[in-house]
């Protein structure tokens, strides 16, 4: 505690008597993946900045507070074309940059991360939200912003059973990640008491997203997969892939409410929050990138405010410094979600509150009440310390 | 839970009683802004009720009495103005430039010169009370916030959210002199009456920074502990320090308590349970008692301040959040 205040006065001190000097130059690369996704709904289509708007809002922000420490952040941006080598793009950002922001499959982030683990670079996971990279797979010299499948699952989960919807129809669409997601939801039916009445698959036997014969065969084709299902009270799908989980809400046989992948959808952020000041956050984000902000943009965000945090607290632009404070016990971020950010220590993960949204509104934030834990009530979302199975080499 | 507010406000309506019978004391007039309703409730302090709701434009926040106690200047941030109401017609008068989305703000002492926060572009904005203009913008960090002004009106100190500073500002420059760094979500700031400490409350941080204000420094800092409530719920906003220096009280937001701090040894001494969610409060100009408003119980709780207790509750608009009381 005294050490810490002796530190803090030192960096008052050094706040007002360093402005002379030539400013410390801190790097933060961008790794992201070229192309977006296809979505079902035109609206959710991400922009072509998605993640990357976020991770300059913050690059600005950490400017204004750095302007007062003499410390200058820039942001190198690499997007990666399929085919093209994760591993060679990374390294040539660890030239120039200590930290790198990184929004990867988790194949091509463990390649990176096994990659760099020499040179000291701190990468910061801003997209996958695979618990692998968290437990077996985790890695020392990554820091996770992103949430985990277990996270926005249990989130979810929680929701639902305060509500008292505690009977699930599960429908899981037929890609890994919709299996891997459909995997997360039923451990959160278990932790939470919740019962999966039943488990289908939606089949993707391929075809367009957008057809100019339009919506009448969908209208035909969803009540008829929901039919003859034992009696539920919210229907919960898993599709990552963007198949048909936008195709149900309205079109269940029975008029029961849908969650998951569409209707109620777990997220680290949403456009819509506007609670714990997130409105100037908000503000400043449409006034930079003339759009709103997505959870990807949030997580980028996050990730760069993380390095800024920590620079400001050291007074220090060395990697390894910032790094062993991130990694502390005093380490935490503000990120407009009602509560204090902090790192799991033992994987590394960002806890943070999760986001129950419908597309237009904020409808409820988890942890919910009553959900309780004996270090952070943030620790009932995804798996906990007792259950982990990550050794950080 | 029911039953025992019940209890509660019984016992406190009988004390209250008694006080109110053992000293016949002046009655002042209280404004709060609920910040839902878009509405500034008036509150008697001799009769402990609201006698009027004024509406006023959107958001309304931050809220404070001119020098002269003719006008309360509000803070509508949705509205982008600050408005102001007579305080003898109880309606709004007149708007003043404050820039966008106004939150906090803080005058000088003679009560010409208003400075004002203003969260959207990073800038505290500088207007001329009398003429009712603006004369300049300040740029500060990201979100400014908290605003107060030294006793001696030589420094005006604004609070950053996201920078995690406190600036100190030469109001005859205009200039940044000093930037500390406190802990995350500075969101509001008060100088002893002595002016010998700056005290700054970090939401996020859970923590209150003690600031010497010469050297710049973080002298000392305030924590909380309250048993059985989980850490995060402790987040300190509005801090009220009385007149001889000795006490300060510290609304811990949805913590639902004050904490009663003994300024010599920088410790609780008490936690006071209020509403829900409290923000900021105010004292009556006699120091016997302080109010606070209770974001989501929409009400506002009466504290006595010499028996360090809580001796009522007032019910006003939606998500009451800055509290002002006629000097």
């Amino acid at each position: 505690m005294i050490r810490w205040l002796v530190g803090l006065i030192g960096l008052a001190l050094a706040a007002t008597q360093a402005l002379a000097a030539d400013p410390i130059e801190i790097g933060v690369g961008y790794l992201g993946v070229a192309g977006t996704k296809s979505t079902l709904s035109l609206v959710e289509q991400p922009a072509d900045n998605d993640g990357l708007a976020g991770a300059r809002l913050a690059i600005e922000d950490n400017n204004t507070t750095g302007k007062f420490l003499n410390q200058h952040f820039t942001l190198e941006e690499r997007r990666i074309k399929e085919g093209e080598d994760p591993v060679q793009a990374a390294t040539a950002l660890a030239e120039k940059n200590g930290f790198i922001i990184a929004d990867l499959p988790a194949d091509a982030l463990l390649k990176v991360s096994d990659a760099l683990r020499d040179r000291g670079t701190l990468l910061f996971n801003a997209g996958a939200i695979d618990d692998r990279l968290r437990e077996a797979d985790c890695r020392a010299n990554v820091i996770h912003a992103a949430p985990t499948r277990s996270m926005l699952a249990d989130a979810l989960g929680q929701y639902l059973v305060w509500k008292k919807w505690s009977r699930w129809l599960l429908v899981v669409g037929s890609h890994d990640a919709d299996k891997l997601y459909a995997d997360a939801l039923r451990r959160a039916a278990t932790r939470f008491g919740a019962k999966i009445v039943q488990d289908r698959t939606f089949e993707d036997t391929g075809g367009a997203r957008r057809t100019d014969s339009g919506v009448t065969l969908i209208q035909r084709q969803m009540p008829v997969f929901t039919q003859q299902a034992p009696a539920y009270d919210v229907l919960v799908a898993a599709d990552e892939s963007e198949v048909f989980a936008a195709y149900l809400p309205y079109r269940t046989w029975d008029p029961r409410p849908v969650a998951g992948s569409a209707g109620l959808m777990p997220r680290s952020w949403d456009a819509a929050q506007d609670q714990w000041g997130a409105t100037q956050m908000q503000n400043r984000f449409m006034k930079l990138n003339s759009r709103r902000m997505t959870a990807l943009d949030m997580q980028a965000w996050t990730a760069v405010r993380m390095i800024g945090e920590a620079t400001s607290r050291t007074n220090s632009g060395d990697v390894k410094k910032v790094t062993d404070f991130i990694r502390g016990p005093d380490f935490s971020v503000a990120a407009f979600k009602g509560t204090k950010l902090t790192l799991r220590d033992w994987n590394l993960q960002l806890r943070q509150p999760i986001l129950l949204v419908d597309g237009r509104m904020v409808v409820s934030v988890s942890p919910q009440e009553g959900f309780l834990h004996q270090v952070s009530e943030l620790d009932t979302l995804g798996y906990d310390r007792p259950e982990s199975k990550c050794k950080l080499k | 839970m029911q039953a025992e507010m019940r209890t509660r406000m019984l016992r406190v309506g009988l004390l209250s009683g008694l006080v109110l019978a053992a000293s016949p004391a002046h009655a002042f007039i209280a404004y709060v802004s609920n910040e839902k309703s878009n509405t500034v409730s008036v509150i008697d302090t001799e009769s402990w009720t609201v006698t009027k709701t004024i509406k006023v434009g959107q958001r309304p926040r931050g809220i404070d009495f001119t020098r002269d106690g003719k006008f309360v200047m509000v803070a509508v941030g949705d509205d982008d103005t600050i408005q102001m109401i007579d305080a003898k017609t109880q309606a709004v008068v007149d708007t003043l430039p404050s820039g966008p989305d106004p939150e906090l703000f803080a005058q000088d002492a003679a009560g010409k010169t208003l400075y004002v926060a203003n969260e959207n572009d990073n800038t505290v904005t500088v207007i001329d009370l009398e003429k009712r203009a603006r004369l300049g913008d300040i740029q500060v960090g990201v979100e400014p916030e908290g605003m107060t002004i030294s006793p001696d009106g030589k420094t005006l100190i604004n609070t950053s959210e996201t920078t995690n500073m406190a600036h100190f500002i030469d109001t005859s420059s205009r200039q940044i002199v000093a930037n500390v760094l406190v802990d995350a979500r500075p969101r509001f700031a008060e100088f002893k009456h002595d002016a010998s400490e700056l005290w700054v409350s970090s939401e996020i941080g859970g923590t209150v920074s003690i600031v010497d204000p010469g050297k710049h420094e973080v002298i000392g800092k305030v924590t909380f502990e309250i048993p059985g409530l989980r850490k995060e719920a402790i987040q300190p906003v509005g801090i009220g320090m009385t007149k001889d220096d000795k006490t300060a009280f510290v609304a811990l937001g949805p913590a639902n308590r004050v904490a009663v701090v003994d300024t010599a040894t920088r410790k609780v001494t008490k936690y006071l349970l209020v509403g829900q969610r409290v923000w900021h409060m105010a004292f009556t100009p006699d120091e016997k008692y302080l109010l606070t408003t209770n974001g989501v119980s929409n009400d506002v709780s009466v504290i006595d301040v010499a028996a360090q207790k809580v001796i009522k509750t007032i019910q006003v608009g939606e998500l009451p959040w800055g509290i002002t009381i006629a000097p």
